[in-house]
């Protein structure tokens, strides 16, 4: 067991991935109310973006805010014209969109950007391993800029007529359309800030995983348990959601199951969360009148 | 009027006409002017990389059609584009067997398409040649008997891998990170080939799965085991992972062999960053086009010759040229060698009796063989090594065991 220490410092490195796309996961859930399939490919054509604008000569952080920007109007443009006309089709339709959505952005960024594994600049300093090698520069900075984001996002829902307005929407469209809530609009907000958050997550996984169009395909549904382990409604509980699972999958699959079950383990946590604890660790408990 | 005894003459009539077709000795698809082949490559899709291997094979067969043909006949090559997706692997092999009514099938490309199609192949005893996939089960005569690969396999390599090391040194334990599918298993199966009921003992293997967001756990696993060697087979995305994070944990065995499908400068070894990887061993079978040691080769010349003369926009550069122009000219020499007679029995049994056979695009002292007991065409690689901005082969041939 002399690995153990460093199998907990690896664990927490990679869920501070597991961490970000929880976020943006949560955030969709806060917005519309729905868990978008998609997500982990919009982050990863967001990503390409980003690269593309590195390599025609763009400084990083440049790079970065207008990626952010350009993912936020492709978010809002995406349920403009597509889940706009389904807004009252049943929760199977809008299924049927994300998956839709995922084979044809998955697809779109191989045509466009190709297949090949690349390499994504990172802008924190990488140059003396910590920890032994375990942590990276970049995953601590990474990191540091995933709190950052989960700030931002509480402040924003808390602290913001805005903020509150779409939570109204979410929550509750029929009352917070008779309050004067423009409540398209606000799932479209919804949107655009989801994309947003996973264009932040994508630039911030990439050099760690390295870039290719399926690089958010596993890791979605490592970020989907731990979004559910913290509550699907809660921001704080996805983040440490996502850092518990990236543990709890490195010492399952060094010491209990084995490697082969890694990924079994990260579905049984999704089937043990909503069987005893719908709500998640951290998430509210919403009792309803029925 | 149609009543009971019509109907049922005329069925007969219907069941008998098939076997008056199969009466005739003729093979589907050879008549005295033609020999017809089908091809399966992935033009589009995620693998359309490999696009490139049947593209030069039609040309191949289209200059030795202007050259004469094979014993009076001329190739017709149908290429057909299965996206790399297994479901229409199956669709346009049973439109090339059953609906063009190919003699053989040639070079269909990849392991799961392959796995596709590979009962029903052999159900219909077609041939079904020289396949474009490392994995060992193609040469496997008891159960596929109509099925034969051509590359080294993947444990081949892995057998020359353990060659290597044991030779050095004869108790040195082994870390494996492989891939747990069809692939990374091959390694296992080769390594425990030669280290037998050592096996147990001097091995430590850790899979990961590709869903895996990194295999840092695994590495870090594979550290704490002490190796003095460590082996990884997995594929490029994770391999360059694998040699990022060996060299931020500090961790360097004294040898490190990596599978020859994730030795890409491009894809692996400069994303991993290129002085991290000085030392790696792996192995290769082909000429490679960008190595200036070939300029003055004659088997190159050749090459280098008929892409100038009939492919001249293509990328000399990309190895699956030099791959499928070696493959080419194995199934040409197979054709010349069945004389005059194209049943596909023939076809099998001269495809299974190469020996020694030289191919001008494969490395000085590799040469095919194969028998009715042997269905691994090429069992011999030589090992280069990553110098930071190539590699560079050392040493002499070596050959896989006999298992």
């Amino acid at each position: 067991m002399e690995g153990l220490p460093h199998q907990i410092v690896a664990g927490i490195a990679t869920g501070g991935i597991y961490a970000s796309v929880a976020l943006a996961l949560v955030m969709i859930y806060q917005a519309t109310h729905h868990v978008n399939f998609a997500q982990g490919e919009m982050a990863t054509f967001s990503t390409y973006i980003a690269l593309t604008l590195i390599q025609a000569g763009l400084p990083y952080w440049v790079a970065f805010v207008v990626t952010v920007a350009v993912s936020f109007v492709i978010g809002v443009v995406v349920e403009r014209v597509l889940l706009r006309p389904m807004h009252d089709a049943p929760v199977l339709a809008h299924v049927g969109i994300f998956i839709g959505l995922l084979l044809v952005i998955s697809n779109l960024s191989g045509w466009i950007f190709d297949y090949t594994v690349k390499a994504f600049p990172t802008p924190f300093d990488t140059g003396a391993p910590m920890l032994g090698g375990l942590v990276s520069g970049h995953e601590l900075g990474s990191t540091a800029v995933t709190l950052a984001v989960l700030t931002l996002v509480y402040l924003f829902f808390r602290h913001t007529s805005l903020g509150l307005a779409m939570r109204a929407a979410a929550y509750n469209p029929v009352s917070a359309r008779l309050v004067g809530i423009r409540v398209g609009w606000m799932l479209a907000l919804g949107w655009g800030l989801a994309a947003a958050i996973g264009a932040v997550a994508g630039i911030m996984v990439a050099p760690v995983v390295f870039l290719e169009p399926n690089m958010m395909l596993g890791i979605l549904l490592y970020a989907f348990a731990g979004a559910l382990l913290g509550g699907i409604d809660n921001p704080a509980g996805a983040v440490a959601g996502g850092f518990a699972v990236g543990i709890i999958e490195n010492i399952g699959g060094a010491y209990l199951v084995g490697t082969e079950l890694k990924l079994t383990l990260a579905l049984a946590i999704i089937i043990a969360v909503l069987l005893f604890k719908p709500s998640g660790l951290f998430g509210r408990v919403v009792v309803s009148r029925v | 009027m149609l009543n009971r005894r019509t109907l049922l003459a005329a069925s007969a009539a219907v069941l008998s006409a098939p076997r008056v077709a199969c009466a005739q000795p003729a093979t589907p698809g050879v008549t005295a002017t033609e020999i017809k082949i089908g091809g399966i490559m992935p033009y589009s899709g995620p693998a359309s990389a490999y696009g490139v291997i049947g593209r030069l094979e039609q040309v191949y067969f289209r200059v030795l059609n202007e050259a004469g043909g094979i014993a009076g006949r001329k190739i017709n090559f149908i290429s057909l584009d299965d996206g790399y997706s297994p479901p229409k692997t199956v669709e346009q092999a049973r439109r090339l067997i059953e609906q063009e009514r190919v003699a053989f099938l040639f070079n269909t490309l990849g392991t799961p398409t392959n796995s596709a199609i590979v009962r029903y192949v052999n159900q219909r005893k077609v041939p079904h040649l020289f396949l474009s996939t490392g994995a060992d089960k193609w040469g496997n005569p008891q159960e596929n008997p109509w099925t034969i690969g051509w590359q080294p396999s993947y444990r081949t390599e892995a057998q020359i891998y353990a060659k290597h090391l044991l030779a050095q040194k004869p108790d040195a334990r082994i870390a494996v990170l492989y891939q747990n599918d069809d692939f990374g298993k091959d390694y296992l199966a080769g390594t425990r080939d030669i280290l037998g009921d050592r096996f147990e003992r001097q091995v430590k293997t850790v899979s990961h799965e590709v869903t895996d967001a990194t295999i840092d756990s695994q590495i870090v696993s594979l550290q704490s085991s002490g190796a003095d060697a460590m082996l990884t087979a997995t594929t490029p995305k994770f391999a360059a992972q694998t040699i990022r994070k060996m060299h931020d944990i500090g961790w360097k065995p004294p040898a490190h062999y990596l599978t020859n499908v994730s030795i890409s400068v491009a894809a692996v070894m400069q994303p991993a960053g290129p002085e991290k990887g000085v030392g790696i061993i792996t192995s290769g079978y082909l000429k490679d086009p960008t190595d200036s040691v070939w300029r003055d080769d004659p088997g190159m010349t050749e090459w280098r010759g008929f892409m100038q003369r009939h492919m001249p926009d293509a990328d000399h550069t990309d190895g699956n040229y030099p791959f499928s122009y070696g493959v080419s000219k194995t199934m040409e020499h197979v054709l010349r060698q069945c004389g005059n007679d194209f049943s596909r029995e023939n076809i099998m049994k001269q495809a299974t009796s190469l020996q020694n056979l030289e191919i001008p695009t494969l490395l000085p002292g590799i040469r095919v063989n194969t028998s009715a007991t042997n269905y691994h065409p090429i069992r011999q690689m030589q090992l280069q090594r990553w110098t930071g901005s190539t590699w560079e082969r050392f040493g002499e041939v070596l050959e896989g065991a006999r298992v």
